[in-house]
């Protein structure tokens, strides 16, 4: 590991000002201090958030949820808001890395949390996100967990979180302080970028901006599901996972939602998908447009190919559960 | 910094990059909770702090200035046993031992969060939890037994488990 300096932030102000010094915020620290050890990340100086108080979850006004950025994963899960109303927010997170993992995780890292594809991890591999310009050897390497929808020419890692997925289905709203003083909302898919030609830049937040907060809106009708397929029961990053959340009357869909994990390089929303379905009967036609909505772009990297039909059966499997 | 460890108060000095994990084993002379994988993916760095089970070398020393860690030390002696440590070797809970202790830090702290009503991935209820095999095996997944000791392992937690109900019950 590099030498760093450290700080402990003891409010959010004194964060901010570490963070537009250059300070690089550590909370639960599961995924940056393994990332530093193999000097993949390499930060000069590191602000301990873990001990603000922005822990808190609670009702808000319109019968939505404000979960602080500091609330523990496992917390979370288990808060009787979150597995009362969004069950799916709850099943993404008990789907999410290990117990021991999850008591330390917060919010805030899960969702700025780095992928896990192989190159990016090996610093003698080529990888545009780790080394901009170095190129990327999971094109034409081994890229089975690899992206098949979002991807481009430079980059086709995925966005590991499960967490993300659900939230991205429950429309969340990110809020932020800034350094400059004020605070920003950011609905949560247009907190990431897609990697285009800067791989490297993966979120739209300022230096030293600090997320504290999750907003959600009193959740969305119908029933609700987080499923998630992988190589072992347990323990293990999504090859497909779906959120979902639908509501059916008379046996016509009247609303969807679905977001999807381990395909793109951010927790995926798909409104042409989505679109396929509302207004029709809930019924195999309409999965399977939904299904091609969703796909008709995807492209596979050979290893990974078999994502797409993985997708495919696990989103019809799901649309058919929540529909039963 | 200052750091509470098995419920003795310590000042210790260390480098910044320090891990849990490497201060206890390396300055503090405690040499139960293992350096498996120096990746948070084996378990076998399990300790409690404040309570909950962490993978303690995923987790930079400083951070926890203040904290109270308690180790497979701290749980129990060779002469007074905590539950699972006894159950671990009734049940043979183990072939090499490696995995051990923080299978067992691991199991105590699990058995804490049951008691609070956390549901795991395969609880069919969020809100009900029948703590059988196959919730063990979910629950306990961060912590792997490169001997494959897992059907006494599940055997010795289940029984800690099976006796806790019963103590409730009583009660």
């Amino acid at each position: 590991m590099k030498p760093f300096d450290y700080a402990r932030a003891a409010t959010v102000e004194e964060a901010l000002a570490a963070g537009a010094d250059g300070g690089r915020y550590i909370a639960g620290g599961t995924n940056l201090v393994d990332l530093m050890k193999l000097q993949v990340e390499t930060p000069a100086k590191l602000v301990d958030i873990s001990r603000l108080a922005l822990d808190a979850v609670e009702q808000i006004d319109g019968g939505g949820v404000r979960i602080g950025a500091l609330a523990p994963n496992s917390d979370l899960a288990a808060h009787p808001l979150i597995r009362t109303h969004y069950p799916m927010l709850s099943r993404a997170l008990l789907a999410g890395a290990s117990a021991q993992l999850r008591n330390k995780a917060s919010v805030g890292g899960n969702l700025l949390q780095r992928t896990r594809c192989y190159y990016f991890y090996e610093t003698a591999a080529a990888c545009n996100k780790r080394e901009p310009g170095s190129g990327c050897d999971a094109i034409g390497g081994f890229n089975r967990i690899h992206a098949v929808l979002g991807a481009s020419a430079s980059c086709i890692a995925t966005h590991p979180s499960d967490m993300a997925v659900a939230l991205r289905a429950l429309d969340a709203i990110v809020v932020t302080a800034l350094p400059e003083g004020g605070e920003r909302r950011i609905a949560l898919g247009d907190l990431y970028r897609l990697p285009g030609d800067t791989p490297e830049i993966e979120t739209n937040l300022k230096p030293g901006e600090l997320i504290t907060a999750i907003e959600l809106s009193a959740p969305p009708p119908g029933r609700q599901l987080y499923r998630k397929v992988r190589d072992r029961a347990s323990y293990a990053f999504a090859l497909v996972s779906v959120a979902s959340a639908i509501a059916v009357e008379n046996g016509v869909i009247t609303s969807a939602r679905l977001a999807f994990g381990g395909l793109a390089p951010m927790p995926w929303r798909s409104a042409e998908a989505e679109a396929a379905l509302v207004g029709r009967p809930a019924g195999t036609e309409a999965f399977e447009a939904a299904a091609d909505a969703l796909l008709n772009e995807a492209q596979g990297y050979g290893h990974n190919d078999f994502k797409i039909v993985l997708a495919r059966r696990t989103l019809i499997a799901c649309l058919r559960d929540l529909t039963a | 910094m200052r750091i509470t460890v098995n419920g003795q108060v310590r000042e210790v000095e260390a480098d910044l990059r320090t891990t849990l994990l490497d201060l206890l084993r390396e300055h503090l002379g405690l040499t139960g909770a293992k350096k498996g994988c120096d990746h948070g993916q084996c378990g076998a760095c399990t300790v409690l702090v404040d309570g909950r089970r962490i993978n303690s070398c995923l987790s930079l020393a400083v951070m926890h200035e203040g904290d109270e860690v308690v180790t497979i030390e701290g749980l129990g002696t060779p002469d007074h046993l905590s539950p699972l440590q006894a159950a671990f070797l009734h049940h043979d809970g183990f072939q090499c031992g490696y995995c051990t202790p923080g299978q067992i830090c691991s199991a105590t702290a699990m058995l804490e969060e049951v008691a609070k009503g956390w549901a795991s991935h395969v609880s069919g209820d969020l809100d009900r939890i029948e703590l059988d095999d196959m919730e063990i095996r979910e629950r306990m997944s961060g912590n792997i037994c490169r001997c494959s000791a897992y059907p006494t392992i599940v055997a010795a937690i289940r029984e800690v488990a099976d006796a806790e109900r019963l103590a409730e019950a009583a009660e």
